[in-house]
């Protein structure tokens, strides 16, 4: 099997604005097909990280490679698309203009930019706006024609930084759809972004990054791994089968008809459920409660809010 | 290639801000009353020395010619850099360069693009208004100038020599302090040929000689002052040019060698806009 070099490589990447240290040192790979996540609270760097993979800002220190290329190599870029935060386009151009402008740059071949421009348009719901100046775009339709501009070229790399902040929720979905059909094509998505509950949605692994550092990555899956909590509502419960539960399970609340559950093996709630109906316990639910994104943010960044 | 789509852009962008139809109107509107009022002085004079002074008839075409070409130098020098003094600072400060500089092109693509694309404009409208303003005087007279295809290029110069500073200064600085520098080196410039021109009158040897540094130096720290003293040169009918003194030229013009120095000046501050651009963190 040939070698692949990793879409994206850094190593101590540093940015320092005079004495103000944007990103710190950031060492991370990604690895061809996934859907990589970039998280962390304002201000922390992603957008910075983001240009210098770019070459729109050079670093102060450190080196970062594209596909194994160099990031200041721009023939390299010809196999990425991206979508800035601050999408702001030529706003004098229509979207079909706009789009035929960045396949020139991308130096696609005129009959292949014809097909693909109505494509695009289609796949991001812009079809009917396909004369309109950019100039009498909502900032969702911005966004989505610069989405579109992301995927011209067919990318294997495609990065987004923050693709959702101005979306409505069928926005939202579009976005999502279309990077789940990406990753379905082998395509690469850096995803910048602090909606957590998308990035739960769509991507394999997340990086958190604060104060310019990359302080945790991990695969979604094992990032959800861990204390499991359960939600009961049950009638016929007694002191004496609720002290049984304790065998499974590190903390049991109960509040009425309504038992809280904790415990650290998934495969113990099998386990548990066939103990209740056993006793004689009428259950009515029994709901496992993921430990959502957000609650880990804030345990691996904390809460402090200090940048 | 990537720097003749940046230059399409360009000219697509000035096209479509009606930046053109406004210049192309008013470059109308400027020939028109050229044209009107150079008829109505010629048939005055035409009356008082009569038609066949053709020496007297010949100065005084010459006169209106060059007073024509002094506002068409003027105009062509104000509208290059009003219309390039934004093009790379207001695309950094509005954020649009960053979908350009992230595509596969390199940073003097996008330089030399913008650049390509005010030179085609401006040559178009020098052209159209330097051009218009010696077909008028030829249509009317019958007169040329001594040297009109050298004039055109000397002021065509000057106006890259300004291009080429306004992109350099929206490398790194915001479009009103590029603004402020550019037309403020003109200025000085512009106050310096003056000074040169006045002063080489000066009965005072010391002083005259002064005067005439002051010149030299401001032209060199921008040049564009000089390329119209010698296109003014060019363009001077040979008897004044003898005499030495008219309100556009004077008997101390730039020699070739400020030229060749106007065309580095252009080059090299080309290459350190590219140089800057590289740098720069978008």
């Amino acid at each position: 099997m040939p070698f692949t070099a990793p879409p994206i490589e850094t190593r101590n990447l540093c940015k320092e604005f005079g004495d103000k240290v944007a990103v710190a040192d950031l060492t991370l790979t990604v690895e061809p097909g996934e859907v990589f996540g970039f998280l962390g609270p304002n201000g922390a760097g992603k957008t910075t990280a983001v240009k210098m993979l770019l070459n729109l800002i050079s670093p102060t220190s450190g080196e970062g490679r594209l596909f194994g290329a160099p990031l200041d190599d721009p023939g390299i870029r010809a196999r990425v698309g991206f979508l800035p935060e601050h999408f702001r386009f030529h706003d004098w151009l229509r979207a079909d203009e706009f789009l035929a402008l960045h396949a020139d740059l991308y130096h696609m071949p005129h009959d292949q930019t014809r097909q693909r421009i109505p494509e695009l348009l289609d796949l991001v719901g812009l079809t009917a706006h396909t004369n309109k100046k950019l100039r009498e775009f909502s900032k969702g339709m911005l966004q989505r024609i610069g989405l579109a501009q992301a995927l011209l070229n067919k990318p294997e790399l495609v990065i987004l930084d923050e693709p959702t902040s101005g979306l409505d929720p069928v926005g939202r979905r579009l976005v999502r759809d279309i990077i789940r059909d990406l990753r379905q094509h082998g395509t690469t998505v850096f995803l910048n972004s602090h909606f957590l509950s998308e990035v739960e949605i769509t991507c394999d692994r997340v990086a958190f990054i604060k104060h310019g550092k990359v302080i945790r990555t991990s695969t979604l899956n094992e990032l959800m791994v861990g204390e499991l909590s359960v939600e009961v509502r049950a009638h016929n419960l007694n002191s004496e089968i609720i002290s049984g539960l304790h065998r499974w399970c590190g903390e049991v609340r109960v509040d009425g008809e309504n038992l809280s559950l904790t415990l650290l093996v998934e495969a113990n709630l099998a386990t548990i459920n066939r103990y209740l109906v056993e006793q004689g316990v009428e259950v009515y639910s029994f709901s496992p409660q993921q430990v959502s994104l957000e609650d880990l943010f804030i345990q691996i960044i904390g809460t402090d809010g200090e940048l | 290639m990537s720097t003749f789509t940046i230059a399409r852009l360009t000219f697509l962008e000035a096209a479509r801000r009606k930046i053109l139809l406004a210049a192309l109107l008013l470059g109308l509107l400027f020939l028109i009353i050229y044209g009107l009022g150079f008829h109505f002085l010629i048939v005055e004079t035409e009356k008082s020395v009569g038609n066949n002074n053709l020496l007297q008839l010949n100065e005084i075409r010459n006169f209106l010619l060059m007073a024509g070409m002094f506002v068409v130098n003027f105009l062509t020098s104000i509208m290059i850099v009003l219309t390039s003094v934004d093009t790379l600072s207001g695309e950094i400060s509005s954020g649009t360069i960053q979908t350009l500089a992230s595509k596969p092109i390199r940073r003097w693509e996008i330089v030399m693009g913008k650049w390509l694309g005010f030179a085609g404009m401006l040559t178009l409208y020098l052209l159209l208004m330097g051009g218009g303003v010696m077909v008028i005087v030829f249509l009317r007279t019958g007169y040329t100038a001594p040297h009109p295809l050298r004039a055109l290029e000397l002021i065509w110069l000057n106006a890259l020599v300004l291009l080429s500073f306004s992109i350099l200064g929206g490398t790194t600085l915001s479009t009103l302090a590029n603004g402020v520098l550019v037309f403020g080196l003109y200025g000085i410039a512009f106050l310096g040929g003056w000074i040169e021109q006045i002063g080489s009158f000066l009965p005072n040897q010391a002083a005259s000689h002064t005067a005439v540094n002051i010149g030299i130096i401001t032209s060199l720290i921008m040049p564009s002052e000089a390329l119209w003293k010698r296109a003014a040169h060019e363009l001077q009918s040979p008897l004044v040019a003898a005499l030495g003194f008219s309100p556009f030229s004077s008997a101390y013009y730039p020699s070739l060698l400020m030229v060749v120095y106007a065309a580095l000046y252009t080059v090299i501050t080309l290459t350190l806009a590219v140089l800057l651009f590289n740098q720069r963190d978008l």
